[in-house]
């Protein structure tokens, strides 16, 4: 540090002085690291384009308009052979979407409760959650959905002996088929009565927590606004005059037809994922707790809190300031191992695009980049919305 | 996860390689030779074409062209180094320069061999895809099959062939497409499909594979054609050649009578036809870049046509699939090699 005022003193600065300078020399060496960097990227770019011309490889995007050729056995949006290239993409990123939001949300609630359990008091309760997270992570995720998936296909019956279940629901080894809702006219006046709920329950809650903070007194909240959100749809389902039908699955030739039905595929998958992730987040959400210092605990105690309630309003949303980021990363990795989906034949992205488009146009590199793309995107937007979450759900330091 | 790294490092390796592939574009016969082994992609496992056996040897008539080259140029028939490729890793192994030669039952099809950078050079075997389904169900032709559920293996021409002949014929099916050949027939054996298509030969296989092979049965109707037959890099017509005429070599051997077995005999045998394929007049072997008893070689060391078809999904194998279109043309067959002259 002494010798530092020493330079300083020098009055005129030559070029050599310059090249010794650390900030020079770091700028001088950043900007040629970026330079360098580019030039490699534009020569692979390049190199590429030319070594596909040269042995004759098709590359572009055109083929994303052509006519893709094949089916695909599950689909949320429309689609049939004669479609293009680009909407047979759609259908996979959708089925992707599909099991990779559902996965996080189951995965979430059997996490937290896990977790939970694990810090039990009971004894059976906190090592039955134990035994459940030390089986469950300590495996490949791809056996759990080799697991889970030959589990269902060797247990489960063909359609002609198929199990029946209430409200004429049909399981066997072809997945679940459902009665399908098919709304009437009318039935507008659901979603209407459900967004009144939904609004009219967020300002009763504004105003029993403002009316709790004035004078202390209690609303039951919670009763309310199950009965804003659950009774006002159902009534307006009754005034609508019961405006649904349903498409009840039939047997018919080789298999169950018309209904919802739902793959096994995607069953296997989802429960795969999910259980996978949720013995993550059981230790996430574990170590989150207790990570919150006694003294909270203690200290609710000392006010007069029950366990449950304090571990609710005091415990949680400070284990909550440690658990989000790594419950995103989870978030994360499920979606990313949803890719594992085409081992037991779910239609995701992966299989639909980077699989059977990949194979029939013959062109890896678009097909691959593309889907590379898309698991970026949704990555980054899944932790952009989390670290949101996490800013929102941050305490104010004292 | 770990698909979309394998993916990855597919394309990975396609950009890297494409480098190296520009050195080896013109003459793959060079680089083989210098290297001392044959790269050859074959199937990861499919009876009768490419599996290894108990003892980790690997066999079949895919794998017996692999052979042939060898000892065309090495005039020994052990020196392949063989890579086990998925139906999706095939095209981008070749490409990439990370196998010489693809022996691994592929299609030829007009866009593999004109638009990516693919070489066919023939057709070793004649096939078409069918249907097995379960005996039970009592069927008779693949049009019984509206509503069923198909599985299918992705990464093949199967998955446009099935949906066409469903679209041509106004039936309605569901696909379940699997990226490996065992979960598509583990998933087809435990009922989660009524029907497994793929080419025949392949279900003639799976069919013996089965736990009850007479539970299944192949439906009669064949939807497609399916020349399955080796493949080089597009731009190296040296390498194509020795590849196309190691197989003609093999056509012609049968054809004229000459076999592994009394090859040596046939050694000294007046007939010019013979003479001239096994390099006693003319020097046929200069042209390919090989010595002149190219075809002594593949001969001697893994046979004709015949011998070959035989021994792996012939009548001499558990198979036992008819010769049908795969018989030589002067026997109602298909199997025809121009002459060596």
């Amino acid at each position: 540090m002494t010798d530092l005022p020493i330079s300083v003193e020098k009055p005129r600065r030559s070029i050599v002085d310059m090249i010794y300078d650390p900030a020079t020399r770091g700028l001088i060496f950043q900007v040629l690291l970026v330079v360098a960097l580019f030039a490699l990227g534009y020569e692979i770019v390049t190199n590429t384009i030319a070594n596909l011309k040269k042995q004759n490889i098709a590359s572009g995007f055109d083929f994303l308009g052509r006519t893709a050729g094949f089916d695909i056995g599950q689909r949320l949006i429309d689609y049939a052979p004669t479609d293009s290239y680009l909407r047979a993409f759609w259908v996979g990123l959708c089925n992707t979407l599909l099991v990779a939001a559902i996965g996080i949300v189951f995965a979430t609630v059997i996490g937290f409760i896990v977790g939970i359990a694990r810090l039990s008091q009971n004894w059976l309760i906190s090592r039955l959650a134990l035994v459940f997270v030390e089986v469950v992570r300590n495996m490949p995720p791809l056996l759990t959905l080799f697991l889970f998936y030959f589990a269902f296909l060797k247990t489960l019956p063909g359609p002609k002996q198929s199990i029946q279940l209430p409200f004429s629901s049909v399981l066997n080894v072809r997945g679940l088929s459902l009665p399908m809702p098919i709304w009437q006219p009318g039935s507008w006046l659901i979603p209407v009565a459900l967004a009144i709920g939904i609004i009219a329950s967020i300002v009763v809650g504004r105003w029993a927590s403002a009316r709790r903070i004035a004078t202390g007194q209690q609303f039951p909240v919670l009763w309310t606004t199950l009965g804003l959100i659950i009774g006002l749809p159902l009534l307006a389902f009754l005034a609508a005059g019961l405006p649904v039908t349903f498409d009840y699955p039939v047997l018919k030739g080789f298999n169950y037809q018309g209904g919802l039905v739902i793959l096994p595929e995607f069953m296997a998958l989802l429960i795969g994922l999910t259980i996978y992730t949720a013995s993550f987040i059981a230790e996430i959400v574990r170590s989150g707790i207790q990570g919150v210092s006694k003294g909270q605990k203690e200290a609710a105690a000392a006010l007069g809190f029950r366990p449950g309630l304090a571990m609710r309003l005091v415990v949680l949303p400070q284990a909550m300031r440690i658990v989000i980021p790594p419950l995103t990363n989870q978030y994360l990795n499920l979606t990313k191992n949803s890719s594992l989906a085409i081992a037991i034949g779910y239609p995701d992205l992966v299989s639909v695009f980077a699989g059977t488009v990949l194979n029939n146009t013959n062109q890896a590199i678009e097909c691959i980049v593309i889907t590379m793309g898309v698991y970026l995107v949704i990555s980054l937007v899944t932790s952009f919305f989390m670290n949101w979450f996490n800013t929102r759900m941050a305490l104010v330091e004292r | 996860m770990t698909f979309l790294i394998k993916g990855g490092l597919v394309a990975v390796v396609a950009l890297a390689g494409s480098v190296s592939a520009v050195f080896a574009q013109t003459k793959t016969l060079d680089t083989v030779k210098a290297r001392g082994t044959l790269n050859c992609g074959v199937n990861t496992g499919l009876a009768g074409f490419s599996a290894p056996d108990d003892k980790g040897q690997w066999g079949g008539l895919d794998v017996d062209l692999c052979k042939a080259v060898a000892a065309a140029i090495f005039k020994d028939p052990t020196k392949v180094k063989y890579v086990p490729l998925t139906a999706k890793e095939r095209f981008t192994a070749l490409q990439s320069g990370e196998v010489d030669l693809l022996s691994r039952n592929t299609t030829w099809t007009m866009s593999r061999d004109t638009s990516s950078g693919l070489n066919f050079a023939g057709v070793n075997y004649y096939d078409g895809q069918g249907f097995m389904v379960k005996k039970s169900l009592g069927l008779k032709s693949a049009k019984e099959l509206n509503g069923a559920t198909v599985c299918v293996q992705t990464g093949t021409t199967t998955e446009l062939n099935v949906t066409d002949f469903f679209r041509t014929n106004k039936l309605d099916y569901k696909p379940v497409v699997f990226e490996k050949l065992d979960e598509t027939v583990a998933a087809y054996n435990s009922g989660r499909c009524d029907a497994f298509t793929s080419d025949v030969s392949q279900l003639y296989s799976e069919r013996l594979k089965s736990p009850k092979p007479d539970e299944n049965v192949v439906l009669p109707d064949v939807i497609s054609k399916e020349p399955l037959g080796p493949v080089v890099r597009q731009g190296d017509s040296g390498w194509a050649n020795v590849v196309r005429w190691t197989h003609f070599a093999m056509v012609n051997a049968e054809e004229l009578g000459v076999s592994s077995k009394n090859i040596d005999e046939m050694l000294a045998s007046a007939n010019p036809e013979i003479k001239r394929m096994l390099g006693k007049e003319g020097d046929f072997g200069k042209g390919l870049g090989l010595e002149n008893d190219w075809a002594y070689q593949i001969i001697k060391g893994v046979g004709n046509y015949a011998e070959a078809f035989d021994r792996n999904v012939g009548a001499g194998s558990r198979l036992g699939i008819a010769r049908g279109q795969n018989a030589l043309w002067n026997k109602g067959g298909q199997q025809y090699a121009p002459p060596i002259r």
